[in-house]
């Protein structure tokens, strides 16, 4: 076991756990932030996306030890209650069928729009494509995009 | 206005107070937040509640608390059932919290996700349980007034009395209307005084999704909990033979490691007992990492088994001997069995007419087959549940699609009379049908049973995609006999699956046809099926839908006026009397998909592809239109017309319509499971295939019959139809058939 200092959210953090630890069980068992959910474990469907320094990452094969200084952010982390333009306009959209996938989506799509404002239908395909949504809301997922970005 | 009579549901209004239990026993915050909904902006918690019935509490400022009965998968009835209740309880929707209710068979009618039957099976029970508890915070107000009840009525959350001008919101006599007697009858509101049924409402997690709420079963969590993972078996046809822990049980975190027996060997399963993998063992420790990690150590070895029997509980008590083939499977060996098993002829399930004679006259016979590969259902919250078990009683909570049959399973494997046995349900991060097989609260409740502590135990997708259960494998030849004049005079269907048929026979085009025959076959296996998504009908409407579009074109008709002249015949004069659907709601959706989709007037230059399809008890048509670009086909366009009777949460109707769509695309171009010696070739989504964003339909529309008929199915009747609408658009689009899902490969060759 290995002390680490982590900053999520804004907020400093200290686990003791194995270095192989992946930064999403970090998360859920160590630190009780459930909203990065376990979906695959092998980076294959998104669920888990977190940004590190602003880049959406798969915390599933991010090591807590490779985190370094870098700078977590969760689905908790974007706002106190909702209040992102992302969050906003998945609420107007009303996206979610059974939600699981949902936090891994917004977390991705505030990378996206981070790094690209105004993304072509094309940028925003390519972007979330390592997202899967098994209850197939993929077309409101690019509408509330769309959304956010005209907020 | 209609009047119900109370008593068939009765025990839903006794004023007992609601199970609190899960709060006594665990993390009190845990719960609340998985099983209530955000709170509308502004509203303030009441200090005290009063239990009208077992649907609703009033607060004392007036906010009311709605109980949705049936488990939440994704559906949305956490929000609509609670629609109906609020719309006949006559109460602002904005003033309405709601609250998953637990198990409690006593209270509620039918706590099941399946079978599209949430919303139709409880939507007299819930306008009731409103409608009484309206009636009784109105009598309450009247005998307060001294005023007859009849002049009392209510308005948004408000009570009134005209003559009188008295007037006084809900939460004034929510203490009152709690004792009043349950009335023998109440009056349901006239349809057209809706005013929550039939507009869009969002749905109550929605919050909580968005900011990452716990509201998911593997969100779920105690102080001194403990997590567990299981090691099954890595191919069918296979069962445990020995272990060794010993190096795995000095692993950092890691408290035990055991076998584990899912069922007693003299316990007569439930249809929902399905699980090929009853003996297993169990890793359990401190955390989740820890506990996969000690697992890939674990040295267990398998054998093959010959043959294995169990007893099955069948409906209305008869109990039967089931037996498992032995063997080791493979996809290979599975198509030729079929092949060979589809040459032959079958059991006949339907015949009318002279089928026989007819195709022996025909000037032509149009015969084509159609197959469909294994698919895991693959819900994207891997399965989990938790239990406390105790001495003599147990707790469990987590993500079941159905939660009051599992509750019997594990309370006969553990001993404990049923009432011992508390089952709380969270949100499900989908289900598909998969979660109707709870083996795993089993297996739960054995390893907290063992380890005298509460447990959470964890599937891997590894676990989940190679552990069962799946939707079996479907083979169909379809046959039409055509006269000189090029007009159809027979009609035949063979259809047969691994291990079962996906024969509907009493559906259309049954009932049309003065010459039918409809005949099934099925192959043992000892891979583990179950209900996946609109079962059998997701293979059925692909083929027979894709059949019928080929016919058309045979025929030089074109394929919505073929199919509406085949549906006027079964209306006015139906061949057969067990014909399960009605001819004019399906042609009705099918009229009303050639207008949206301007099939008349705008098909030219588009390649479009139509198909309909009828099952739990709903219609719905589409149009799907594919665009080449690049030389690849794209669906850019799909257009549904729905009959579902009455739509009580349009939106999310619309949003479940969509969902259904992207999602049958997606069965009928990627999804396959296929098998080698019987292990699972795919085991997680890097080998198995979901549709994604880039795949998704541009566009998809949505329209609803409007009609006043009671509600019918929506979660499963959109999903069927679009792979026919699919497989003969993308014939327009590229001039081939589609006849083998999936239509990546499109072959069942060898």
């Amino acid at each position: 076991m290995t002390i680490f200092n982590l900053k999520i959210n804004k907020k400093e953090y200290q686990v003791d756990v194995d270095p192989s630890t992946p930064v999403l069980w970090v998360l859920r068992d160590h630190l009780d932030l459930m909203g990065t959910k376990f979906g695959c474990g092998m980076a294959q469907c998104g669920a888990c996306t977190i940004h590190l320094d602003g880049k959406a990452v798969r915390s599933c094969i991010t090591f807590v030890d490779s985190v370094g200084d870098k700078e977590i952010t969760t689905i908790e982390g974007l706002s106190e209650n909702g209040e992102h333009p992302v969050q906003k306009a998945w609420l107007e959209h009303d996206v979610p069928q059974c939600g699981y996938c949902q936090s891994g989506q917004i977390m991705s799509a505030v990378a996206l729009l981070n790094e690209n404002p105004n993304p072509s239908d094309e940028e925003i395909e390519t972007a979330m494509n390592g997202n899967i949504c098994r209850c197939g809301t993929y077309t409101r997922i690019k509408a509330a995009i769309k959304t956010a970005v005209n907020s | 206005m209609t009047l119900v009579k109370t008593t068939y549901n009765r025990r839903s209004f006794f004023k007992t107070s609601l199970a609190a239990g899960g709060g006594l026993l665990i993390g009190f915050n845990w719960l609340a937040s998985a099983c209530t909904s955000d709170t509308p902006k502004g509203l303030v918690i009441p200090d005290e509640w009063f239990d009208v019935n077992a649907y609703l509490k009033i607060g004392e400022n007036g906010v009311v608390t709605i109980l949705s009965p049936n488990p939440e998968i994704g559906q949305n009835v956490k929000t609509s059932m609670p629609m109906i209740v609020a719309e006949e309880l006559n109460v602002d929707w904005k003033n309405v919290i709601v609250e998953q209710a637990p198990l409690n068979t006593k209270k509620y009618t039918r706590q099941l996700a399946g079978g599209s039957d949430s919303i139709r099976t409880t939507w007299t029970a819930l306008r009731t349980a409103g409608a009484s508890a309206c009636y009784m915070l109105k009598k309450a107000a009247a005998d307060a007034w001294s005023v007859p009840v009849e002049e009392v009525t209510t308005e948004l959350g408000v009570i009134h009395h005209k003559g009188s001008g008295k007037k006084a919101g809900y939460g004034e006599f929510a203490s009152a209307a709690a004792a009043v007697p349950v009335p023998e009858e109440v009056e349901l509101k006239d349809l057209k005084d809706f005013r929550i049924v039939g507009n869009s409402q969002k749905n109550v997690d929605g919050l909580g999704i968005v900011t990452g709420k716990p509201l998911f079963g593997l969100d779920y969590k105690v102080d001194g909990m403990l997590t567990a993972m299981i090691v099954h078996p890595p191919a069918f046809g296979m069962t445990l033979k020995s272990f060794d822990a010993s190096d795995v049980k000095t692993m950092p975190g890691i408290k035990d490691v055991f076998a584990l027996k899912v069922y007693n060997d003299d316990y007569a399963r439930q249809w929902c007992d399905t699980s090929s993998f009853t003996e297993l063992v169990a890793v359990v420790g401190n955390s989740t990492w820890e506990v996969m990690m000690a697992k890939l150590m674990l040295n267990v070895e398998w054998e093959p088994f010959a043959e294995q029997k169990y007893a099955a509980a069948g409906w209305g008590g008869n109990t039967q001997d089931v037996t498992v083939p032995g063997g080791l499977e493979s996809t290979t060996e599975h198509k030729k069995k079929m092949i060979a098993e589809a040459a032959k002829s079958a059991r006949v399930v339907r015949k009318d007419g002279n089928p026989e004679e007819a195709f022996k006259k025909a000037a032509k016979i149009i015969e084509r087959t159609y197959t469909a590969p294994f698919l895991a259902h693959s819900p994207m919250e891997p399965m989990n549940f938790f239990a406390d078990v105790k001495e003599d009683s147990a707790v469990l909570v987590g993500p079941i699609q159905s939660p009051e049959y599992m509750a019997k399973t594990v309370a006969d494997r553990l001993g404990f009379p049923l009432e011992k046995v508390e089952v709380q349900m969270t949100r499900m991060g989908g289900g598909f049908g998969r979660r109707l097989y709870g083996h795993f609260m089993v297996e739960v409740a054995l390893i907290s049973q063992k380890m005298k502590a509460p447990v959470k135990l964890v599937y891997s997708r590894e676990d989940e995609m190679t552990a069962g259960i799946y939707r079996p494998m479907y083979h169909a030849i379809y046959r039409a006999a055509l006269d000189a004049d090029n007009k159809l005079t027979a009609f035949h269907v063979k259809m047969g699956g691994i291990p079962e048929s996906a024969l509907h026979a009493n559906r259309f085009p049954a009932g049309a046809l003065d010459n039918y025959l409809a005949e099934s076959w099925s192959i043992e296996s000892n891979i583990s099926v179950g209900a996946m998504r609109a079962p059998a009908s997701n293979f059925n409407a692909a083929a027979e839908q894709s059949f019928l579009d080929e016919l058309a074109e045979e025929m030089g008709v074109d394929p919505i006026q073929f199919r509406l002249d085949l549906l006027k015949r079964a209306q006015e004069n139906p061949v057969g009397e067990n014909n399960d659907y009605d001819a004019a709601r399906y042609a009705g959706v099918l009229e009303l998909v050639r207008e949206k989709s301007g099939w008349d007037t705008d098909s030219q230059g588009k390649h479009r592809g139509v198909s309909a399809y009828f099952c739990h008890r709903s219609y719905v048509a589409q149009v799907l239109d594919i665009v080449m670009e690049n030389g690849e086909p794209k669906v850019d366009h799909v257009y549904n017309a729905v009959d579902c009777g009455i739509v009580v949460n349009p939106d999310a109707a619309v949003n479940m319509t969509e969902g259904s769509v992207v999602d049958g695309i997606g069965t009928a171009m990627y999804g396959e499971l296929t098998f080698n010696n019987g292990e699972p070739e795919q085991s997680n989504f890097d080998g198995y295939r979901l549709i994604r964003h880039a795949e998704a339909p541009r566009k998809i529309d949505v329209a609803f019959v409007e009609n006043k008929i009671h509600p019918t199915g929506l979660g499963e009747p959109p999903y069927p139809p679009v792979m026919a609408a699919l497989a003969n658009a993308l014939y327009k689009a590229t001039g081939t058939r589609y006849y083998h899902q999936p239509f990546v490969k499109n072959t069942f060759e060898v």
